[in-house]
């Protein structure tokens, strides 16, 4: 126990480097880490920092500051509509030659329900419709084990075929609505100029999204709340919306309200959609002489331009509508043919409102609605105070453990304030060097450790003082000492490592932060307790020689 | 070194802890009575991350009182709000914090209606205190409020039991079923500490309340690791004697770790701002109900149990 051979003293003193190493950042300012270039805001480490750990703790937003959203997709309409364009390839694959004409097909419940004409019809309908059926295509591309529906005669009625869709292959669409989400936030923020958002998946249908310095959470909502499909109409004046937009519509016909009108307007259009959101390759806020203010410009693809070539030469003198999530942004008349592929989005909108809804185009539409349901934000003045306030906490919380330490154990003390001092350096160390994020509670896990680091050193101080009492010699007394309270050490932070563990696990959030700063402040304070304080003592032992302890 | 202090206290100390564990446990019986009295009357103040709904903390000029801010707030007719004043003596800052209940509806609707709540409220305070400034908000829905809930709480019962597990794999079931009962002693006088006090109650609380079940285990262990030794030490001394001096020769070491402890978690207290508060609030009263658990309930109960002596190698002293 009083033997440190070589490679154990080189392990520990390059453990303490490494902590310290990795802490010193942390304490340095970044302009005299990093050369900055203004240009782009990128930076390399200068002069010793090439060689040395140059990069800080990463802080928590509730200690830099920003916004922390959580939305959840709304699996149900990700359903439906997965059921509808099931119907509609139905419809289609029976309408192809030779037609085998059904009475209906209609989305009943989580089911399509196909209703034959003629019975005898059922069973070439039902072979024909196999053919959509196909194995389910799995996250990375590949086909997977299960089929995409499962397809039923019905045994009562004998003009019914059933399909529903398997739950491989809805958790398949779930799972792909959730990165294709992801992607387009993604794309989003970037659009917005945020820096280092963090876009990820949680649970089985929410994304977590972050951004650092984002005070107003509102900014974020509007732009990743909202789906952004976009399609263009024709509008159809032939028919009378009614005051409230309820009259009854004729199949085909869709009735929309009109965007920023008051009262409400609404227009009636037809439901076929001419071309969509897919159809744009870029928009960009610009300046139309018909329009006061700035329109959104678009363009369309070559597919595009040629679809709307023909529809505004064939339509001339009609309203076409452009429809922004089930509502009309505009709605102007065709005055000549537009072959270009181009157009402009007019009509009452400031610089910012067109900047987002350019963000929005560029992006493309999400695959469902995204609400939110957990929003944290906090602004950056109250993250530097709780920066300040925590950091005050633990200076004062260690400088009164020091205290006690002193008064309790005399030079014993200044061991274990040493090992206290390097058990803080490598706890920040730690972070730093695995990258872990730092949040309020984490500063918390801090100081609760500071306070119970010491325990360790005084339960072998204790074991010390009482084997010196029952007679043993100095270096006899400290070697029992450290041997007999190793158990109870290990015992004692094997218990709160598991409480450490499990908060870590299921731990939601900011408390996941205390989780990791209490279990790492667990290990290294076992270290330091066992390892350093003892080669402290040693040392003391060898340089001395004393006769007594002073315990 | 003449500086330590410890020399000053009774190096063994002959206090008689076990003589008075009667006394002791009819006054854990009767705080337990309570806190579950307490708990089921009253309550507990669930913060907003078990509650859900919209919390919001506002810096505003020195002479805004809650008051005023209640009338502004309450007009709004979002539901009862419940407004107080956030930080502490020690902070220059004038903050309130306004928590809004969840709005009424049913799925995506009522999330929205959150929001919206949201922006009303800042929108309010906004114009009527043009000088108050936004600090931090919060917004919970309620599926989300359920699931922190369950995860909170299945986090408590989780640890609970690996303890449970740890605890039965180094010692003996005797020693086990003390140290449980002591822990479950320590939950539930904190929660009833809550009810009384009705401090917020939320994630970072569970987050403490989890610590405390880690060192209150952690000092039941290191008193039950000297019980054995001293059981295996002095085989002819009866039981209470052993507990009794097991729980003196630890003493000086139970009273300096929690002292320490306690002086870094008063200074959390003190100057960690209005965020730990409870979190602090709690983790002292669960060190010194942890404290008090492993000498008055965790020992004694070692006499109900009847520890089992084994017939270890080492010889009487």
């Amino acid at each position: 126990m009083l033997h440190f051979g070589r490679w154990k003293l080189l392990t520990i003193f390059l453990v303490v480097l490494a902590g310290a190493l990795y802490t010193l950042p942390n304490l340095v300012p970044e302009t005299v880490r990093y050369q900055i270039n203004e240009a782009d805001g990128s930076r390399e480490p200068r002069g010793i920092w090439r060689y040395i750990p140059s990069s800080t703790i990463n802080l928590g937003l509730d200690l830099q500051g920003g916004s922390y959203i959580v939305f959840e997709v709304d699996m149900n309409e990700v359903r439906t509509a997965q059921l509808e364009s099931l119907a509609a390839d139905v419809r289609q694959t029976l309408r192809n030659d030779p037609p085998l004409l059904p009475r209906s097909v209609a989305v009943v419940g989580e089911e399509v329900v196909v209703l034959m004409i003629r019975e005898e019809q059922r069973d070439e309908a039902f072979e024909r419709l196999r053919e959509l059926n196909g194995p389910v295509t799995t996250e990375l591309g590949q086909p997977g084990l299960a089929q995409m529906y499962d397809m039923q005669r019905d045994g009562e009625d004998p003009s019914a075929i059933r399909i529903s869709v398997t739950d491989e292959q809805f958790t398949a669409i779930r799972q792909r609505t959730l990165s294709q989400s992801i992607t387009v936030i993604r794309r989003r923020l970037d659009g917005l100029g945020t820096t280092d958002p963090t876009i990820a998946r949680s649970g089985a249908d929410r994304v977590m999204v972050q951004v650092p310095g984002a005070d107003d959470p509102q900014e974020i909502i509007d732009l990743v709340g909202t789906q952004a499909a976009l399609s263009f109409h024709l509008v159809d004046n032939t028919i009378n919306p009614g005051p409230n937009g309820q009259a009854r519509t004729p199949p085909g016909r869709t009735i929309y309200p009109v965007a920023n009108t008051q009262p409400v307007q609404y227009l009636a259009v037809e439901t076929r959609q001419l071309l969509t959101g897919e159809n744009l390759t870029q928009s960009n806020v610009t300046q139309h002489p018909s329009y006061v203010g700035p329109v959104v410009g678009f363009r369309l693809d070559t597919q595009g331009a040629l679809i709307f070539g023909d529809v505004t030469r064939n339509n001339r003198g009609r309203q076409f509508a452009i429809v922004l999530d089930d509502e009309i942004i505009t709605a102007p008349r065709i005055n000549e043919p537009i072959l270009g592929g181009s157009g402009v989005i007019g009509g009452g909108y400031t610089y910012e409102t067109a900047s987002q809804l350019v963000i929005l185009l560029n992006a493309g539409a999400l695959p469902a609605t995204l609400t939110p349901v957990e929003q944290r934000t906090v602004s950056a003045s109250l993250g530097r105070d709780q920066i300040e306030s925590g950091t005050l906490a633990i200076i004062i919380g260690f400088a009164a453990v020091i205290v006690f330490m002193l008064a309790a154990y005399g030079i014993f003390g200044v061991f274990s304030t040493l090992a206290l001092l390097v058990n803080v350096v490598l706890i920040l160390g730690g972070l730093s060097g695995l990258g872990m994020t730092l949040t309020l509670p984490g500063i918390a896990g801090i100081i609760l450790t500071i306070g119970m680091a010491v325990d360790a050193n005084v339960l072998i101080f204790e074991r010390i003082r009482e084997e010196s009492r029952h007679g043993r010699t100095p270096a006899n007394a400290i070697q029992a000492g450290y041997e007999r309270a190793l158990a109870a050490i290990l015992d004692a932070n094997i218990t709160t490592f598991i409480a450490a563990a499990v908060l870590f696990m299921l731990g939601a959030g900011p408390v996941r932060g205390f989780a990791v700063t209490l279990g790492v402040g667990i290990v290294t304070s076992v270290f330091t307790a066992f390892v350093f304080s003892r080669l402290l003592a040693v040392l003391w032992l060898r340089a001395f020689k004393p006769k007594s302890l002073p315990l | 070194m003449s500086l330590a202090l410890v020399k000053y206290l009774p190096v063994t100390g002959n206090v008689p802890f076990i003589r008075i564990r009667f006394f002791a446990l009819g006054l854990s019986a009767l705080v337990l009575l309570f806190s579950l009295f307490e708990f089921a009357n009253v309550g507990i103040n669930f913060g907003i991350d078990f509650r859900g709904g919209i919390q919001t903390e506002v810096e505003t000029a020195p002479e805004t009182s809650i008051e005023d801010v209640r009338t502004v707030v309450s007009a709004l007719e979002l539901g009862e709000p419940r407004i107080q004043e956030a930080g502490n003596s020690l902070e220059a800052r004038h903050t309130i914090l306004i928590a809004l209940p969840l709005q009424p509806g049913e799925g995506a609707e009522a999330e929205r209606a959150n929001q919206a709540a949201r922006e009303t409220l800042e929108a309010a305070i906004a114009e009527n205190f043009p000088d108050a400034q936004l600090r931090g908000t919060t917004v919970i829905g309620g599926a989300v409020s359920g699931e922190l809930v369950v995860t909170g709480f299945t986090a408590i019962g989780v640890a609970l039991f690996l303890m449970l597990i740890y605890i039965w794999f180094r010692f003996e079931w005797q020693y086990s079923v003390g140290a449980i009962v002591a822990l479950i002693h320590d939950v539930i006088a904190t929660v009833g500490m809550f009810s009384v006090t009705q401090m917020t109650f939320d994630l970072a609380t569970v987050a403490a309340i989890l610590t405390i079940v880690g060192y209150s285990m952690n000092d039941t262990v290191v008193v039950y690791d000297r019980i054995r030794e001293n059981l295996r030490k002095y085989k002819k001394m009866p039981l209470p004697e052993v507990l009794n001096l097991s729980i003196n020769d630890t003493l000086s070491r139970t009273i300096l770790t929690s002292a320490t402890t306690l002086v870094a978690l008063i200074s959390l207290y003190l100057i960690g701002g209005a965020s730990l508060e409870g979190f602090a609030f709690a983790m002292i009263w669960g060190i010194v109900i942890g404290t008090y658990s492993s000498i008055f309930v965790a020992s004694p109960l070692l006499l109900f149990t009847q520890v089992q002596r084994d017939s270890g190698e080492s010889s009487d002293q």
